[in-house]
């Protein structure tokens, strides 16, 4: 380095920062937050690359820790170096986030795209907006698959998940009370409209419990979306929940001897949040008005078997891609899956979501 | 070095400088050299040791959220006399009313609501309800407005509740890391049956660590001596073996047990195959405590051989045998001269396994079940699923307090000087 003249060193140097301080700004590389496998690709394909290809100058960068994400948005806004521009959650922890004011409120109406017949955003996506930070993107649910090949009557109700007479053998659960206090009820018969009510009180948790006491040593708990698939596949359970993407792929791609089981299926959210000062807010602002547009989450099911947030895009959902199946009687809003639904009472759980999972690990405890 | 006297008879180098301070400044200089190689290492303790257990101690007992959101009613509620059995006075409501309208102009106000809610349910919707009504009050009386709003603020626990939580510190985290709680008088008690989870966690965490280094031990241990007494060729395949599984993925291995040992996995088909166990009396031997013992032995298993086998290559095979010509039996010759020797190895081997297992968190969370997770499960869950980061960090500082404790008698039992790790 010596021998080179100092000018050329410093014009080297000066190249290098002009290179340097003009190159991002012409290409920006935004960091979006997923929950990475096939879910994150259906987004690359229905959204980020259509983008991308409109949008020479603006690239994104997937990043898979969605499952954490709650975590790191606080901990990027207490240290204030917020990298990521865009993050997927589920409603629940968008309501949790929105709350502590982590994230950015959205004007549905002004920041997306109307229907192509004119209906504003809010009126699109409808009460999915649970919270004033969510911008929702697909409902999923979580529903039953079973084992064709050994159970001797397919259980057609979620009584059935609980009749270790009729369903002999071990059924997986997520390790959650959330979904199975409300299975416990419904599985007895007590009316949609009042599980809350009743779980409010004591003595309808400990009723609940009570349920889930029946099953109790028949149950493999699980924590991640990938279990009950893996279960199902090696026989370990003849029954179990999972969110019904995981089980689309493991019966339509992988052909595994399993089928689904909607009833009491359980509805929920996924959807975009923005964290607060989150960097390079205008290319982030085109992408969502672009990405979350009616056409864009129609195509998004031809990828994975989860529901467009719009009610304009039901009609526009097509076949999968490679698989060349019809999407739309996979879909958890199909009329023949959605008889018997339920979507959580996100205000409910936030209020006794502490508590309850207390209560429920000293039960499992126990 | 040439060295002169002077005439006052005093030692000089060869410049004129005394001896003396000559080589004082040789030695301060060489303790500077030693000190600045060992700054890198100072630093990264400092920083990525030290200041994250501080950060995590300091987190445990911070409280600082109520304070800094709810502003004015802090200091007037603090005037409030929670034993009277009279809600506070109107200037406290109007307090409440201000700082709630400003918490949710600033979207704070939520933050008071998640923290009050680990200490009563219901208390997030009152916040986030409050937040959303409030700006209609515009004028007194404040407190028949607030109470209208949600009859939660008549309800004399609510203030007491706030009251008590609007410390900068508070120690209900440790409480509860001990199941333990406040009751609506503000005294400390047990909690209810139904909701103790953590002091059973605990000793089922301390009690399969246990477990896990004593099979590691006794695994172990025949392994090293193996390994230390074969000649190189052999004994140097052997290691590759011991290090192998080493190197592989932590996920691997684990997904591996899973095959392995469940119901339809490997060992069950061949026990149904060979008939030792019919095919309705498969094992249960993962998704539950054994399954967790079982997959973490195989996992620290190198890390109780590797000491040990580096304080056994030192034993001379010559104590043995002057131990057995001098008419001990095998077992006296091993008990007596073999062993002894190696207790700096089992010490140190020891006390690896038992600390990594104590934190072990991603195989017990895949093979644990129920039966088979641990204490650092559950701190992972409420770091990053329920993000009562208070709770966590209190939870993480009784693991801590636990593992010093173990160390110390350790230490008065069997000296740390006596571990050696190779």
């Amino acid at each position: 380095m010596k021998f080179l003249p100092r000018k050329t060193l410093i014009a080297a140097a000066t190249a290098a920062v002009v290179a340097g301080g003009i190159a991002p700004a012409q290409a920006v590389d935004l960091v979006f937050v997923s929950w990475g496998g096939a879910y994150t690709a259906s987004q690359q394909k229905a959204y980020h690359d259509p983008f991308m290809a409109a949008n020479p100058g603006i690239k994104i960068i997937n990043d898979d820790s969605a499952a954490n994400g709650i975590a790191k948005i606080r901990a990027m806004n207490e240290t204030g170096n917020v990298t990521w521009a865009l993050v997927d959650a589920v409603a629940s922890a968008a309501i949790t986030l929105c709350d502590e004011g982590l994230i950015e409120v959205i004007d549905h109406d002004k920041m997306l795209a109307p229907a192509p017949d004119g209906t504003p955003a809010s009126k699109d996506f409808g009460d999915l907006i649970v919270s004033e930070c969510f911008i929702p993107q697909i409902v999923y649910s979580t529903t039953f698959g079973y084992r064709k090949d050994l159970v001797k009557t397919p259980p057609t109700s979620i009584a059935d998940v609980f009749d270790l007479k009729k369903i002999p053998g071990k059924r997986s659960l997520e390790k959650a009370p959330i979904g199975n206090l409300e299975w416990a009820l419904l599985a007895e018969g007590v009316p949609v409209g009042d599980v809350y009510d009743i779980l409010s009180e004591k003595a309808g948790v400990d009723r609940a419990l009570a349920k889930l006491d029946t099953i109790k040593d028949q149950v493999v708990w699980w924590t991640k979306g990938a279990q009950t698939p893996q279960l199902l596949a090696d026989g370990e359970v003849v029954i179990g929940s999972t969110y019904n993407g995981r089980l689309f792929s493991v019966i339509e791609e992988e052909k595994q001897p399993i089928a689904m089981m909607w009833d009491w299926q359980v509805f929920d959210l996924d959807g975009w949040v923005i964290p607060k000062g989150a960097p390079h807010r205008a290319e982030v602002m085109k992408y969502l008005r672009f990405a979350t547009d009616t056409q864009r989450l129609a195509d998004q099911a031809k990828f994975i078997s989860y529901g467009p947030a719009r009610k304009s895009s039901a009609p526009m959902v097509g076949k999968h891609a490679s698989l060349g199946i019809e999407m739309g009687p996979h879909m958890p809003t199909a009329p023949a899956n959605a008889k018997n639904t339920l979507l959580f009472n996100y205000e409910w759980w936030a209020d006794h979501r502490d508590e309850l999972d207390e209560v429920f690990n000293a039960w499992l405890a126990k | 070095m040439a060295a002169a006297t002077t005439s006052d008879g005093a030692l000089t180098t060869a410049d004129g400088i005394p001896l003396k301070a000559s080589l004082a400044r040789a030695e301060r200089r060489n303790r500077n050299r030693a000190l600045l190689l060992v700054t890198p290492l100072f630093a990264f303790i400092l920083v990525f040791f030290l200041m994250p257990i501080f950060d995590m101690l300091t987190r445990s007992v911070d409280n600082t959220v109520v304070g800094s959101v709810l502003v004015r009613s802090v200091p007037v509620l603090s005037q409030w006399d929670d034993s009277s059995g009279e809600l506070p006075s109107e200037a406290v409501f109007k307090a409440m009313v201000l700082d709630i309208q400003d918490g949710r102009e600033t979207r704070t106000i939520g933050k008071v609501g998640t923290r009050m809610n680990y200490e009563k349910s219901g208390m997030t919707s009152l916040f986030r309800k409050s937040g959303r009504r409030a700006k209609q009050i515009k004028e007194a009386p404040y407190k028949e407005a607030l109470i209208k709003l949600d009859k939660k603020w008549g309800d004399i626990n609510t203030w007491r509740l706030l009251k008590r939580e609007s410390d900068a510190q508070t120690l209900t985290h440790y409480l509860a890391s001990i199941d333990m709680r406040f009751n609506d008088s503000g005294e400390v008690v047990r909690q209810p049956e139904e909701k103790q989870i953590y002091i059973n966690l605990f000793i089922r965490t301390l009690k399969l660590s246990a477990l896990i280094t004593v099979l590691c031990l006794v695994l172990g241990y025949p392994i090293s001596y193996l390994l230390a007494t074969l000649p190189v060729r052999t004994s140097n395949l052997l290691m590759i073996l011991v290090l192998l599984p080493f190197w592989t993925s932590l996920l691997v291995r684990t997904t591996a047990w899973i095959a392995l040992l469940q119901k339809q996995g490997v060992i069950n088909d061949f026990l149904v195959g060979v008939g030792l166990i019919g095919d309705d009396g498969r094992l249960a031997m993962i998704h539950n405590a054994i399954g967790t013992v079982v997959a973490m032995v195989h996992i620290l298993l190198p890390f109780m051989v590797l000491p040990l086998y580096s304080v056994m290559k030192t034993i001379p095979p010559s104590y043995v045998r002057a131990a057995r010509s001098m008419g001990a039996t095998p077992w006296t010759a091993f008990w007596r001269v073999y062993v002894p020797n190696t207790v700096s190895g089992i010490g140190a081997g020891g006390i690896l396994v038992f600390i990594i297992a104590i934190g072990y968190y991603i195989t017990p969370a895949l093979v644990g079940g129920v039966s088979g997770t641990l204490i650092s499960n559950f701190i992972a869950q409420h770091i990053s699923v329920t993000l009562n980061w208070g709770l966590a960090a209190a939870l993480g500082s009784v693991l801590l307090a636990l593992v010093l404790a173990l160390y110390i008698l350790y230490d008065k039992i069997v000296g740390i000087d006596n571990m050696k790790m190779g």
